[in-house]
């Protein structure tokens, strides 16, 4: 369980960064490490190189830029558990956060880690696609933006070139009564989830005015269920309501399966878990200040 | 590689491979055994350190990233040498311990909730070391030991020591 050699770099500047990755394929990038370095443990990663990102400038930084919260990607997972800024702008975010490993891998995890390394299970990712947010990174060429949507391509698969350095992730902030829920169940605490749901939800004058549900854990990507938004929105979004919208976007969902828990299962858990997380969501927006 | 690094408030030198975690260089380089190497991929707890006063895993992390933090492993903890910390002191008095190899890094996941919320609930108890697999006691006395450690800090045991 000890990682075979490699080289540590810290390029003070992000520009370095990425030339150091361009001119090495077999380099990676680390941040908090916190996957990466079981994964080397257990020589299921030999990295040549590791660029190390966590105290670069240009990746610092929880930003207010008022229709969306931006994190610098190596902000850690703890102080965006404890910011205020989240709390009052990202409660789905926040909701999510504490799940999110435990306390100890938080506290040297990053946000943009773990949205890199797009674990089907990982929280932050769901909470991102839901929302649909958006991901930036930089390579030598230059800076580009990619939609939630499009980034995760597959299990622990994304859009993010080899050379790239992830440097914001980005979440958009909805006004208004608004609520949310997330629901998550794993063999033990903070474990990898079976499968987790979210939701946010906004009201106005009695109905649903907006919303968006998303499903994690137990299939290949974070996926948002846009059926669902569609069937809800301008109702009062009863229990029956919600059942029903739920049916048939959780039927059609691409389940995966392991010896941990079986399709059905995770099928029945996740239809579960969604429609108590837009009830949770319905009933916060409901008794939330305008 | 040579990392200079900041351990329970003295300076340390130690020259390591760019692959030796911080848990080897604590060990190994600098005679600190206290926390303890169980499954080196970050699942047991067991290797426990603070960095800035939050509990993380040194093995999950490379010494040649731990410059410029504050860390603090179980060394650090006792006031002065032959004495305890009174979380140290809680865990001995309710037994909150069997074979204690997963003891230091319990005690310092304590010492780190004390330090941010003096007055834990159990469920909080229960939250904190939830990353700290023990598999002799069944977690029942070292819930127990800081729930003593947090009245005796909090200054209302004067009862119980009376009696």
């Amino acid at each position: 369980m000890k990682a075979a050699a490699f080289e540590y770099v810290r390029p003070v500047t992000l520009s370095e960064a990425c030339a150091i990755l361009r001119a090495d394929e077999d380099a990676r990038v680390i941040a908090g490490g916190q996957t990466l370095v079981p994964m080397m443990a257990m020589r299921l990663a030999r990295p040549s190189r590791l660029v190390d990102v966590a105290r670069l400038p240009e990746l610092a930084g929880i930003a207010d830029e008022g229709a969306a919260v931006s994190f610098g990607a190596a902000t850690r997972q703890l102080d965006a558990e404890k910011s205020t800024l989240v709390k009052i702008k990202l409660p789905l975010l926040a909701a999510a956060l504490p799940w999110v490993g435990h306390r100890p891998t938080r506290s040297r995890g990053t946000v943009g880690g773990s949205v890199a390394n797009a674990d089907p299970a990982a929280e932050i990712p769901l909470v991102l696609v839901t929302l649909a947010g958006e991901v930036e990174f930089a390579t030598a060429d230059g800076v580009e933006t990619c939609a939630a949507r499009d980034f995760f391509t597959g299990p622990m698969m994304t859009a993010l070139p080899q050379d790239a350095v992830l440097t914001r992730v980005r979440f958009p902030v909805w006004s208004g009564r608004v609520g949310v829920g997330f629901h998550e169940v794993s063999t033990r605490r903070s474990d990898f989830a079976y499968v987790s749901a979210c939701a946010q939800v906004r009201f106005e004058n009695g109905v649903c005015a907006q919303l968006a549900v998303g499903v994690g854990g137990g299939v290949p990507v974070p996926t948002r269920l846009d059926a669902v938004a569609q069937a809800l929105v301008g109702t009062a979004m009863s229990d029956a309501d919600i059942d029903a919208a739920l049916e048939a976007p959780v039927a059609a969902l691409d389940i995966m399966t392991d010896h941990y828990a079986s399709t059905d299962y995770r099928r029945r858990v996740a239809r579960e878990l969604a429609a108590r997380a837009l009830r949770d969501a319905r009933d916060a927006a409901i008794g939330a200040a305008a | 590689m040579k990392v200079e690094l900041t351990i329970n408030g003295a300076t340390h030198v130690a020259d390591v491979e760019a692959r030796t975690t911080l848990l080897d260089c604590l060990r190994d380089k600098l005679g600190l055994t206290g926390a303890h190497a169980g499954c080196e991929h970050g699942v047991c707890g067991a290797c426990t350190i603070l960095v800035d006063g939050e509990p993380a895993r040194s093995c999950l992390m490379f010494a040649a990233q731990a410059d410029g933090y504050e860390i603090t492993t179980i060394e650090g903890l006792a006031p002065a040498p032959g004495e305890l910390s009174v979380v140290q002191d809680a865990f001995c008095e309710t037994h909150g311990m069997q074979c204690g190899y997963c003891t230091p890094a319990m005690i310092l996941t304590a010492h780190s909730l004390l330090s941010r919320n003096p007055s834990p609930t159990r469920e909080d108890i229960v939250e904190a070391i939830s990353g700290n697999v023990c598999r002799c006691t069944g977690y029942g006395q070292i819930i127990e030991a800081v729930e003593l450690a947090a009245r005796r800090l909090a200054g209302s045991n004067a009862a119980e020591d009376a009696r």
